[in-house]
């Protein structure tokens, strides 16, 4: 007699069958680029153009950001993403107190204009786009990159690229707030109102899922990420903004894992609901104001310091997972992440996942191959249903922001990412080389690499360089600029702007702003 | 007398999974647990540690900050006259393990130490046990503090 097994669900607690048959599908989807979107956002999808190969890069100082930017676009990239050290995050110079030990360490640090010169210098700002995973201190390097790239003679209306500036996910999850929650949600919008008149091929947010990362689960992924999205929409609306002028400005970033078929699902019910939602209840007409462009990264949480090597297999099974969902973007993280930054050699096999993916396989060959599905329409379904109901409880705290003000949300990861840890050790979920099929090699340390330990006391002599030769007077004029317009309602990226372009630092543009709009207040919950 | 633990975020990395998590599985152990937050001071963990009488802290670093952020700790704990085991959890290159002992650190746990290990740990710090009383076991679990 074989033995009863239980009965196997996904990460979100999804039942899952051992069958699944036509009975199990309820209505075909209608074709890719069609309402509401479930087979893709485009017609053609990857066969009009192929999904942007875009690894998460920096680290040190600029030259060494630089020369890194120009090794991966050598090898094929085609689109830049800059990591920016935790002191650039935080809006702290690297010469501030806080910031010892912390310069050059998780990313490259931006003090003023002149180092994002030095990391883009001889790049192709014209035919390469840039995304920048920037919060608090978004609208400033926001207002840098446009003056690098027009100090490159590139028209406005050609600067592409995204900054995140999704502040909410900060309160959730990733923990890089500087401001207040209301303060935030302007600047927020400040940078969205800004893109949408002036920078039109920029994207001034990427609504993002670090929740996942922090511990929540596929289905509560998403769910407070479209939650989230919502409260942006609200808040542009509240503004007087056209939904039909900055929806389709607005992107999402997600984290995929390897539970192939759930993230797949989770991909499709996600556009479909946000596609309803956008319809329905924002009233968006255009169908560039329904869709949901998604760019995503695949390591995050699922990769081990355990037999490393075996991320390469993870990476590669999330980003099959990605292409298969049709995604725009794919960020694939090297297998020696959860030790320190990629070295040249790992950030390469990294990119050269996702050009096998594209070159060797056929995942970009015809839109949606696993449309049609019986366990797949399923589950998408199914995941749709699961995303739901996790919306209406974030909407019964109030909606995303005071759900986070509560600390509701936090608390639910929280609670999730302790029942994750114990479902390890009890084996109840398996993680290859940690509980199952674990080997004498599990200690094994990858080469590790660092920024020069010189790097740091080299960036703060810079900096003292740049304070002494630039103009005061126009430093002062432009922070009080700052300030003021802080204190009124003013869209605040015009005095950023100028700011950024008398050479004033992110430090002291942050301390301008923090000045009138105080400090986020964490909560110490878990 | 239930064991007092003073879990800290020092620095500027943001991700705090692992120190939750830590500070569950404490409490679910039968431990007072105190967290400090994000971004909590050098000077302020030294000094909370000190008011709340803890037996043990705990500190999550994943961004590469640990020596100078340790350093600092050992030396304000020392200022205030305070002979309290620190651990430290997180993203911590095996070659700086031996730097952190040398500082006065007790332990030293990755992602991969399972949650067992840890409590056995505070518990046995708490308790005055002196010497190395961490075996450091790898590949064990995923992501006790990473994140």
């Amino acid at each position: 007699m074989s033995e009863r097994r239980p009965q196997a669900r996904t990460r979100s607690g999804v039942p899952i069958k051992p069958v699944y048959g036509p009975g199990d599908v309820r209505a075909p989807p209608p074709p890719p680029g069609e309402y509401p979107f479930t087979r893709g956002i485009h017609r053609d999808m990857y066969l009009g153009k192929p999904w942007t190969m875009r690894q998460y890069a920096g680290f040190g100082t600029p030259e060494e950001t630089n020369r890194r930017f120009r090794y991966l676009l050598e090898q094929g990239q085609t689109g830049l993403s800059l990591a920016l050290d935790l002191p650039t995050q935080l809006g702290l110079d690297a010469d501030d107190e806080q910031a010892l030990g912390e310069v050059g360490k998780v990313g490259v640090s931006i003090c003023s204009l002149r180092d994002l010169e030095t990391v883009f210098q001889e790049l192709p700002l014209d035919r390469v786009s840039t995304s920048m995973t920037i919060n608090a201190t978004a609208p400033v390097l926001l207002a840098m990159y446009e003056a690098v790239a027009a100090g490159q003679h590139i028209p406005r209306e050609r600067v592409s690229g995204t900054v995140q500036n999704d502040l909410l996910k900060e309160f959730g999850a990733r923990g890089a707030w500087l401001f207040p929650i209301q303060p935030s949600m302007r600047l927020c919008v400040d940078v969205i109102q800004d893109c949408v008149e002036r920078l039109p091929r920029f994207n001034p947010i990427s609504i993002a899922s670090h929740y996942r990362d922090a511990g929540a689960t596929p289905a509560e992924e998403m769910a407070y990420t479209l939650s989230s999205g919502i409260a942006y929409v609200e808040a542009c609306l509240a503004r007087g903004m056209d939904v039909d002028a900055f929806a389709p400005r607005l992107s999402f970033f997600f984290y995929t894992y390897t539970n192939f078929f759930e993230e797949v699902a989770k991909y499709r019910a996600g556009r479909r609901i946000w596609a309803r939602l956008m319809k329905d209840r924002f009233g968006a007409k255009v169908p560039a104001a329904q869709m949901l462009r998604a760019a995503c990264v695949c390591g995050g949480h699922s990769l081990t310091r355990a037999e490393p090597l075996n991320n390469i297999a993870r990476v590669t099974l999330e980003a099959f997972a990605v292409t298969c969902s049709g995604l725009q973007s794919v960020f694939t993280a090297a297998y020696d992440e959860a030790f320190a930054i990629p070295t040249e050699q790992s950030a390469r096999t990294s990119l050269r996942v996702q050009q096998i993916l594209a070159e060797e396989t056929e995942v970009a060959r015809t839109v949606d191959p696993l449309g049609g599905s019986y366990f797949v329409e399923a589950l998408t379904d199914e995941m749709e249903a699961a995303i739901g109901r996790v919306m209406d409880e974030v909407a019964a705290q109030g909606g995303m922001v005071r759900a986070l003000e509560r600390g509701w949300v936090q608390q639910a990861i929280a609670r999730r990412a302790y029942e994750w840890q114990q479902a390890v050790e009890s084996r109840a979920q398996p993680v290859v080389g940690v509980n199952v099929a674990r080997g004498e090699a599990a200690a094994e340390e990858p080469e590790l690499q660092g920024p020069s330990a010189e790097a740091a006391e080299r960036k703060v002599r810079e900096l003292r360089a740049l304070r002494a030769a630039r103009s005061a007077e126009s430093v002062r004029r432009a922070l009080d600029g700052v300030r003021r317009a802080a204190e009124g309602e003013a869209n605040l990226m015009s005095p950023i702007r100028e700011a950024v372009q008398a050479y004033a630092t992110v430090g002291e543009i942050s301390r301008a702003l923090e000045d009138v709009f105080g400090r986020y207040q964490p909560l110490a919950r878990f | 007398m239930r064991i007092r633990v003073l879990i800290a975020k020092p620095g500027l990395d943001g991700h705090d999974r692992g120190a939750k998590v830590i500070a569950a599985a404490l409490r679910d152990a039968g431990m007072e647990v105190i967290y400090t937050g994000l971004r909590a001071k050098v000077e302020a963990v030294a000094e909370a540690a000190v008011q709340e009488d803890a037996d043990v802290i705990g500190l999550s670093i994943l961004s590469g900050a640990h020596l100078p952020i340790c350093e600092r700790l050992m030396a304000e704990l020392k200022a205030r006259g305070a002979d309290i085991p620190v651990v430290v959890g997180g993203i911590i290159p095996s070659a700086d393990h031996e730097r952190l002992r040398a500082l006065g650190v007790r332990a030293v746990f990755g992602p991969e130490a399972p949650l067992p290990e840890v409590v056995r740990a505070v518990q046995a710090l708490a308790s005055g046990e002196q010497g190395d009383v961490h075996e450091r076991v790898a590949g064990a679990g995923a992501g006790t503090f990473a994140g």
